[in-house]
């Protein structure tokens, strides 16, 4: 009797969840008029109208060469860096290492929304907007506190003892860490490139402010490109919508059961 | 993927190579002057940290003293006016309303949030295999949305004209949902941006309390029921107290991303109507790009910064008396 409740409970609250997901999808496959209809249509058949709406307007194939651009290179500058930061922070001691420690906690922390206006400011000042290394370099910043904090922790797991037995089986520290700690890493790597990835792919406050120009804009301003003044096309904006959602929904679906173990340490969000 | 590696560990072996704990040390070896191997290894984190996040701080604090408009935008000169920003701030009937708005709009999401999440996460530990899988599937796939997707889909969902709200409010029986406009007022646009903000954020919450409730031994559970206990009593007694940290860390993370949330509440309604929705990220965006007045909008993050400090603080004393009663 208690299962049945219980599933009973879970079987609701899984279709509470995944209502606003299956409402997008299913609206973005409707004909227009199933779409602007008061009493809503359950049962249709599936029109790909909306996704080409969606992926005909002007420079798409520009928001999303952009969008690939600015993540890839954020990511790879984040992991490249924090490698280094994290080995140090999990390895070495050194004086002001708990201050590094702690100014990484704080970054990780950082009320970017709240300096949106600023960065502004400083981009134009330095003749940076509507530029993909502003914003490549903002991502980057962005992901490098939880990079580090999170590759910290795999090296601090790595037990040191393996790196000591390969220095004296005749490898220096270089040789070592590339041996021995890089392979256990692999994980720790990929899962938090991925991470770094989803977030600066879902960014987009900092690119409405500082690349509304369309040669230098990411895919989440498309996505709000169906919405005017004159009204919404509500199925290209869902098509929109699904077709970001889909890469992110899958390498969520197939990190998380990695992932989220460790992670109340650190801050996975957007 | 590969990595350029070269970055990682510079060449001379360091002369301690211990982790925090300091028993274990090695004796130095004083003939390597390797002292600046570890500041080489951070400094390109730090220096992009500072020259990026830690400048627009800095600038912040500084612009927050200027007369800075449209005016000086374009002639790029500066105008020091002292506290003059702070005082129209806090002058302002509107900034005060905003706070209170922030911190009633915090409040709120973070109390559902915990709440709702705590017991998503005690459901999926009580669940059979099957059905946990499906819950956290449609768990997982809310919590993947990205944030300008989920807004223009909470958007659709509450369309005052075809929105499938609106019909399911008729369907129930509710008259005066035939066009209803959900974003007429402030406090019913907050209220949907809350109902987006904790769908979006509960499952982050009941996932990671799973998966700290997954080690907690079993065996104590059964005990604790064969002695009588109940549920309730189980959770209050046994579970609460294993996962305070947890709790702890997970509704300071809250705090501080709903208090900042600006998406979600911008794009859900651009901080209208008529600057009823606006909390403080939102209120200084609409006073910097919407009014050129960038010295005010300063001001309001500076001012913003400071109330999330006091809010840390306490926090963070909370958790560190916590930590000394603890040991």
């Amino acid at each position: 009797m208690r299962k049945l409740w219980l599933n009973g409970t879970a079987l609701v609250l899984s279709v509470l969840f995944i209502f606003p997901v299956y409402w997008m999808f299913s609206t973005s496959f409707k004909s227009n008029s199933q779409v602007l209809t008061k009493d809503p249509v359950f049962f249709f058949t599936p029109t790909f109208d909306h996704y080409s709406t969606a992926t005909g307007v002007d420079l798409f194939w520009t928001f999303v060469t952009n969008s690939l651009v600015v993540t890839i290179a954020a990511v790879l500058l984040a992991l490249v860096v924090a490698l280094a930061a994290s080995f140090a922070i999990a390895r070495m001691e050194f004086k002001g290492r708990r201050g590094v420690v702690i100014a990484v906690m704080m970054a990780q922390m950082a009320p970017w929304e709240i300096l949106i206006i600023v960065v502004y400011l400083n981009a134009r000042d330095a003749e940076m907007l509507n530029s993909l290394v502003t914003l490549t370099l903002i991502y980057f910043v962005m992901a490098l506190p939880f990079t580090i904090w999170t590759l910290r922790g795999f090296i601090a797991a790595v037990p040191k003892e393996l790196e000591e037995s390969a220095m004296i089986d005749g490898c220096n520290r270089v040789q070592a860490f590339i041996r021995v700690i890089f392979p256990l890493l692999a994980p720790g790597l990929m899962a938090t490139s991925l991470f770094g990835f989803i977030a600066a792919w879902n960014e987009y406050a900092m690119v409405l402010v500082l690349n509304k120009s369309p040669d230098a804009a990411t895919l989440p301003l498309w996505l709000t490109q169906f919405q005017t003044n004159f009204g919404n096309d509500w199925g290209a904006t869902m098509a929109a919508s699904s077709m970001f959602t889909i890469p992110v929904l899958i390498v969520f679906l197939l990190l998380q059961r990695r992932v989220t173990g460790g992670l109340s340490a650190g801050a996975v969000k957007g | 993927m590969t990595v350029h590696i070269e970055e990682a560990p510079a060449p001379p072996p360091p002369v301690r190579g211990t982790p925090g704990h300091g028993e274990d040390r090695r004796p130095p070896r004083r003939w390597l002057p390797s002292n600046w191997v570890p500041y080489l290894l951070i400094a390109p984190a730090i220096i992009a940290i500072l020259s990026v996040l830690g400048y627009a701080l800095f600038r912040n604090l500084l612009i927050s003293f200027q007369e800075f408009g449209r005016k000086q935008l374009i002639s790029r000169t500066t105008e020091w006016i002292g506290v003059e920003n702070y005082r129209t701030v806090l002058q302002n009937e509107r900034f005060w309303d905003s706070v209170v708005r922030t911190f009633l709009f915090m409040a709120a999401n973070v109390v559902l949030i915990m709440i709702i999440g705590t017991l998503l996460g005690l459901l999926l530990n009580a669940l059979g295999k099957k059905m946990r899988l499906v819950l956290a599937i449609s768990l997982v796939a809310a919590w993947a949305m990205p944030v300008v997707a989920t807004t223009t889909v909470f958007r659709w969902l509450f369309d005052t004209q075809f929105g499938v709200a609106n019909w399911m409010m008729r369907t129930l029986g509710f008259s005066g949902y035939d066009q209803h406009n959900w974003f007429s007022s402030g406090l019913s646009t907050l209220a949907i941006v809350t109902l987006l903000i904790v769908w979006t954020s509960v499952p982050f919450v009941a996932i990671n309390l799973y998966a700290g409730l997954t080690t907690v031994s079993g065996e104590i559970r059964e005990a604790a029921r064969m002695d009588g206990a109940s549920s309730w009593r189980i959770f209050w007694s046994i579970l609460l107290p294993i996962m305070r940290p947890f709790f702890m860390i997970t509704t300071f993370l809250e705090i501080i991303w709903v208090f900042k949330a600006f998406v979600q509440v911008y794009a859900m309604n651009g901080g209208g109507p008529d600057r009823e929705s606006e909390t403080l990220p939102v209120m200084a965006y609409v006073e910097g790009m919407g009014q050129n007045q960038y010295g005010v909008a300063a001001a309001i993050s500076v001012l913003t910064l400071l109330i999330l400090l006091i809010a840390m603080s306490f926090y963070f004393r909370l958790i560190l008396k916590q930590e000394k009663e603890n040991s």
